[in-house]
């Protein structure tokens, strides 16, 4: 059980990393974005591109990090499909959901269009990579035998500490930096914050490249964890709400919160039932959770 | 292709694209006039579809009880199996609507892929229920007796147009009676709505059941009309997604608009499977699926920002005097 509970919590650093992104785009653009989990799907699989294909043959080595069963390779990887994923969603923000905006479309238009954009996007990746799993790379390597039974593979300690560490650089962004106040204060009233002259145009944008870039991160990782599967970025998408919305919609702190909690929920649920129920359990979370505190843990009743 | 064998296949089509125009009717109820943001159609039409198929099929017997397991087989006729679905789907929308409705507009969204999700994870690993993923299969259609094999479909297009049909009249007549107005009232300011004393939960609860139940009868004319089910069938981009475009393309807030999108996207879809099955080379043509359901979402994408109306546009149902 305490493994579980380990587990848990790796799961929960990488619902957390999708969930902040998720409940900033929600508080500042104040639509659900449910093309979130696929922007997932598709920051991992561009590392699998450039960690298999592109990067191999620009001859770049892949030095060994210790125990890890990747390398340096992996981290170059990492960062580029963060940019390129943030780019991407900059790119859909600027042809799709600006001219939507502009228009003053309701919030639900704007969902219904990222519900397109999710399956547009999943197309895309069954067209180029098919439906079957793949993997990073082959190796196994062996796990760390820890106090009260817990087995932990090194790959896992590294998913939590980079999900903490891209956590920690968010918050301080957000508590120190202009920009950062600026889209804080956008999601608590962007009226108000427009008439006293911030630019949200750029808060926009930002978020945009934040989220995205979180979400790339959480999509390689679970990569990492696991495997990748065209349709992984859908099934995270309800925890990911489930989260957003546990730790109240635009706190990122409650998303962190409401991640770790559902990951744990999610893997202790499989002392019960069938590992593919995950899913499933973050739905009765949620519902729970509807009927009992609609407005989150940290959400104020407005 | 000879004439008799174009025939057969604009009659399949003709079948698939009136019991996707239910489906999309059921979502015009719930998004065209009340402004309800369901996507998780999939749910209500694998519940109609499996409702449907446990009511009229026997229980298993004998050796056929080893391989196929289902949790009841009522072997009643295909009336029952209709209006089982539809019961079964209500109840369904009751349980996701009832802690959703009175939050916002958006958790009814995320509700809803919960359950569709849910319900095809269910069907998947519950095999006591119905045969887990390989589903079931035989099951039994109406007035097979009336007429020769191979001139079945005919029969079976004519039950699904009439099913259209009613379905139709019943929600134009639903739509411009008060009940309708209070609908309209409330998908255009909810607060306004609830102003003038309506119980803005009461209706919207009322629209999401009827759709579903609408939804269920699309469900349960798929699992008679296809004979075999199992959860692959009841995937969101299969299930769900189709019926949005059709829905946005025909036009939201119009029952005609809903039964043209249906009919055009089905057409649109088996006409662009025929294309690459016959043009690609092999390796394209096993992921043609997923090209066409790249042209789908495309085809939405350019809807809401060019054409949001859809073709016919909402019908006007307010007197004409009054401009």
């Amino acid at each position: 059980m305490t493994e579980l509970l380990v587990y848990g919590i790796v799961l929960g650093s990488i619902i957390a990393l999708g969930a902040i992104g998720l409940t900033l785009l929600y508080g500042i653009l104040r639509f659900a974005h449910f093309a979130h989990g696929d922007l997932m799907t598709f920051g991992a699989y561009v590392v699998l591109f450039l960690h298999s294909e592109l990067l191999p043959w620009l001859g770049i080595p892949e030095l060994r990090l210790g125990a890890l069963s990747f390398g340096g390779r992996m981290l170059g990887a990492l960062v580029i499909s963060m940019a390129v994923t943030a780019g991407l969603a900059l790119l859909i923000d600027r042809l799709l959901y600006e001219p939507l905006r502009t228009r003053k479309s309701s919030p639900v238009i704007l969902a219904i269009a990222s519900l397109g954009m999710a399956f547009i996007l999943r197309s895309l990746i069954y067209i180029v990579w098919g439906p079957q799993f793949l993997f990073y790379t082959q190796e196994l390597r062996p796990a760390w035998e820890l106090p009260l039974e817990v087995r932990l593979r090194p790959d896992q300690l590294f998913i939590l500490v980079l999900a903490l560490v891209l956590v920690a650089l968010l918050y301080l962004f957000l508590q120190h930096t202009t920009l950062g106040k600026a889209m804080r204060a956008t999601a608590d009233n962007p009226q108000l914050a427009w008439v006293c002259g911030i630019d949200t145009r750029r808060v926009t944008a930002w978020t945009w490249v934040l989220g995205a870039a979180l979400a790339a991160a959480a999509g390689v990782l679970y990569g990492i964890d696991a495997q990748l599967r065209p349709d992984m970025g859908w099934s995270f998408l309800l925890p990911l709400f489930a989260a957003v919305i546990l730790g109240g919609i635009g706190s990122p702190v409650g998303a962190l919160v409401g991640g770790i909690i559902l990951g744990v929920v999610q893997q202790v649920s499989t002392a019960f039932l069938l590992p593919t129920y995950k899913p499933a359990v973050a739905f009765v979370v949620l519902i729970i959770l509807l009927l009992v505190r609609p407005h989150g843990l940290f959400g104020r009743t407005t | 292709m000879d004439v008799s064998g174009l025939l057969s296949y604009l009659v399949s089509l003709a079948i698939m694209g009136g019991i996707y125009a239910i489906f999309a009717l059921g979502l015009n109820v719930q998004w065209g006039y009340t402004g309800l943001f369901n996507i998780g159609i999939a749910g209500f039409f694998a519940v109609g579809a499996y409702t449907s198929a446990l009511i009229t099929t026997p229980m298993p017997e004998g050796v056929y009880a080893t391989y196929v397991e289902q949790l009841i087989g009522l072997n009643l006729p295909f009336a029952f199996g209709l209006f089982g679905a539809m019961v079964v789907s209500a109840v369904l929308a009751l349980i996701v609507g009832i802690p959703t409705l009175r939050l916002r507009e958006d958790y009814l969204a995320i509700a809803t892929i919960g359950i569709a999700e849910s319900i095809r994870l269910i069907f998947n690993n519950e095999r006591w229920l119905a045969n887990g993923p390989r589903g079931l299969t035989g099951l039994p259609q109406p007035l097979r007796a009336w007429v020769e094999p191979q001139h079945y479909n005919y029969l079976y297009l004519a039950i699904v147009l009439i099913a259209v049909v009613a379905v139709y009249w019943a929600i134009e007549r639903g739509i411009r009676s008060p009940w309708g107005r209070v609908l309209r009232a409330i998908r255009e300011d909810e607060t306004a709505a609830a102003m003038n004393g309506k119980n803005v939960f009461a209706f919207k609860l009322q629209a999401l059941v009827l759709g579903a139940a609408i939804m269920g009868l699309g469900g349960a004319l798929y699992a008679h009309y296809v004979r075999a089910i199992s959860p692959d069938a009841f995937t969101p981009l299969f299930a769900t997604f189709l019926v949005w475009v059709m829905l946005m393309l025909g036009g939201s807030g119009n029952n005609r608009g809903a039964i043209v999108g249906a009919f055009l996207v089905w057409g649109i879809w088996t006409g662009s499977t025929f294309a690459t099955d016959q043009i690609l080379p092999p390796f394209w043509a096993s992921r043609a699926p997923y090209l066409r359901f790249l042209l789908v979402g495309l085809i939405l994408e350019a809807i809401i920002l060019l054409r949001p109306q859809g073709i016919l546009g909402e019908e006007r149902l307010v007197s004409k005097l009054l401009e």
